[in-house]
């Protein structure tokens, strides 16, 4: 008896707790796993929000779940207490959403990478194989050997998409380069093997290849990593990784969450927001390939003539991608 | 011919890399075992060494000193172990995997802490790590037919930590089977009460062997982080400590067997890349999901079809009691 109480107090207390620290007309912005500053995904939508918070003098809160069970709290806490509008970042919002969503019609949610049909979201995802359409195109102009590689993490498809763009751009420059391709593994644990990434990357690199793009989170940094030692390029994917190492990262495709943030967070604020799908390719400014000082030097003016050419040409249409 | 010949040398190269850790692992689980100390946290010792020892490089620099970090967070997480297995005799499977999960949990968590980047350390510097050595004449000599290419391409070009690994194996089987105590340590695993009567301490010598255990896999740990990749990465040991404990199985418990049965899945896991994406004779292209199957096919069919009787160490998980 004595031990119930002391639990309802505790559970009282926490509640009480967590309600004192949310303010309620602010916009919330959900991370995905792997915390804030991933250098990655996450760090992105940080540092859109963080734009919004600047440019705006509005603020806003943000939250960082330790694990998949508290998505969906997460959501629920933040829409019970009346926010404005609630970001969530990362594919792993797809099911939580759909639950909690239609729960609170009057609160607004944006899904990055998530799609999902409901009258109060607005979901984001990118067209992936536009991205990796351009940096393929680079990797064939880079490449003296005529071979290149792609190494992928977990074979799903969003992966593969990565790797069709990345092909199909490699042969609109030579149509007759060679394109090894490599798969980590057929689980999760295939994004977090630096090891087996590098080995993959060492083993392409001996059978001729001098250019590879990986879509492979973490285990990506393996590829740089061997590409580095057998001095050869690496392109990095996701977020801006040329400056992991300058002169070996050729070029990476990035994925711009930062945008999608911003504009969904300043569109609440000034009542715009509209549920909705959209997907971003290179004509909304959702994904591209980076350039930087750290990687000036390795693109030429003649490439990079050729990849906005390419780029123009995807967003009037007139190339089409996924045959 | 050449063509297969070459390719046959890299993925010997690539073998022996990444066979590297396994053998270390493989034989701090033959020394636990051999002490009858079951250990199946062989994969958090080694993953915990492989955190110390990259963020120890990351802040110092210096490779040595991460080595020893490894080797320190290893033996601190084998003596938990020992004093639950040993001390308390408590239930070692549980302790093993209470390890293994701790270890799972605490370094990304600990990265994170400390560094900001998702649960990873930074990348190091070369200086930071044990990169690869040329051997003396590599170069020289891989004109040389037959031999010359293997030297170069198969026997030189590893990091400093894989050679150790290597010279280890003999070391290791030496330690076991020609010294005095090395046949206190069989014996203890096989009759402890037999030791005991004779007036040697079985907890001592347990605790000896966890020790030496927790030096290997600490060695294997900062292999993995500092050598083969420039940084950790959460969950990086891929289930090697597995691996492992099935090649000890696999080779009875006695070290060149085990380091073979190490690199026979080592082969196996560099076949798999290389064969991925590349036709085979009569069947074309294989799917990539097939050939991923390959070492867990071999460490099946081997374990399964190959090993015959298991001739455990028979006091092997078992913890000792003296009062009967």
């Amino acid at each position: 008896m004595k031990k119930s109480i002391l639990i309802a107090a505790a559970l009282s207390l926490m509640t009480w707790g967590s309600g004192a620290a949310l303010a309620t007309s602010e916009p919330v912005l959900i991370y995905d796993l792997g915390g804030k500053f991933d250098k990655s995904f996450n760090e992105a939508a940080y540092s859109g929000a963080e734009r919004y918070r600047i440019e705006t003098g509005n603020t806003y809160k943000d939250f960082e779940p330790t694990n998949e069970a508290q998505m969906e709290q997460a959501l629920k806490r933040f829409a019970r207490k009346g926010a404005p509008l609630v970001l969530a970042i990362g594919i792993a919002y797809q099911t939580p959403l759909e639950k909690v969503a239609p729960e609170f019609p009057d609160v607004h949610f944006t899904a990055v990478d998530a799609n999902i049909n409901l009258p109060n979201v607005q979901s984001v995802s990118f067209r992936e194989d536009e991205g990796s359409y351009l940096v393929g195109m680079i990797a064939a102009m880079k490449s003296e050997s005529g071979s290149i590689g792609f190494i992928g993490g977990m074979d799903i498809p969003l992966i593969r998409k990565f790797g069709a763009g990345y092909t199909q751009g490699a042969r609109s420059v030579n149509p007759d380069i060679k394109i090894m391709e490599n798969f980590v593994g057929a689980t999760p644990t295939a994004w977090n093997d630096p090891i087996r990434g590098g080995e993959l990357a060492r083993s392409q690199f001996a059978r001729g290849v001098d250019v590879i793009y990986s879509a492979a989170g973490p285990t990506g940094l393996g590829v740089i990593q061997a590409a580095k030692e057998a001095q050869q390029y690496a392109i990095g994917v996701d977020s801006n990784q040329n400056h992991i190492a300058p002169g070996t990262v050729l070029t990476s495709m990035v994925k711009r969450v930062d945008v999608v943030v911003y504009e969904s967070m300043l569109a609440a604020s000034d009542g715009t927001w509209a549920p909705g799908n959209a997907v971003r390719g290179l004509a909304e400014d959702g994904v591209d390939y980076a350039v930087d000082e750290h990687n000036a030097a390795l693109i030429t003016d003649e490439m990079t003539a050729r990849v906005e050419e390419a780029k123009r040409m995807i967003i009037a249409g007139e190339i089409t991608l996924g045959e | 011919m050449s063509d297969l010949f070459f390719t046959l040398l890299l993925l010997c190269d690539s073998a022996l890399r990444l066979a590297a850790p396994l053998v270390l692992a493989a034989l701090a689980g033959l020394y636990a075992e051999r002490s009858g100390v079951v250990d199946i946290g062989l994969e958090g010792k080694m993953l915990g060494a492989a955190f110390a020892a990259a963020a120890t490089a990351a802040v110092t620099g210096s490779p040595w000193l991460a080595l020893l970090a490894g080797i320190m967070t290893s033996i601190g997480l084998a003596l938990v172990h020992g004093f639950v297995a040993i001390s308390q005799r408590g239930e070692q499977i549980v302790s093993g995997m209470a390890i293994n999960i701790a270890v799972a949990g605490l370094a990304p968590t600990l990265a994170n802490a400390w560094f900001h980047l998702n649960g990873q350390t930074p990348i190091l510097e070369d200086g930071a790590r044990f990169t690869s050595i040329n051997l003396p004449f590599a170069n020289a000599l891989s004109d040389v037919p037959v031999l010359g290419p293997i030297y170069a391409e198969v026997i030189s070009g590893h990091n400093l930590l894989t050679y150790l690994a290597v010279a280890l194996v003999p070391l290791g089987a030496w330690g076991l089977f020609k010294t005095r105590f090395g046949l206190r340590l069989r014996a203890v695993g096989e009759n402890p009460g037999a030791v005991d009567a004779a007036g040697i301490s079985v907890h001592r010598l347990r605790y000896i062997a966890m020790t030496i255990a927790g030096i290997l896999c600490g060695i294997a740990g900062t292999a993995l982080s500092i050598g083969l990749s420039a940084g950790f990465v959460r969950d990086m040991t891929a289930g090697k400590g597995y691996l492992a404990l099935a090649a000890v199985i696999f080779g009875r418990w006695y070290p060149v067997p085990t380091f073979l049965a190490c690199l026979l899945f080592a082969f196996a896991d560099a076949l798999q890349g290389q064969l991925q994406g590349t036709p085979l004779p009569f069947v074309g292209e294989v799917p990539v999901q097939f050939i991923m199957m390959l070492p867990y096919i071999v460490t099946v069919v081997v374990l399964a079809g190959f090993v015959g009787k298991i001739d455990a160490p028979k006091a092997s998980g078992i913890p000792f009691t003296r009062d009967r």
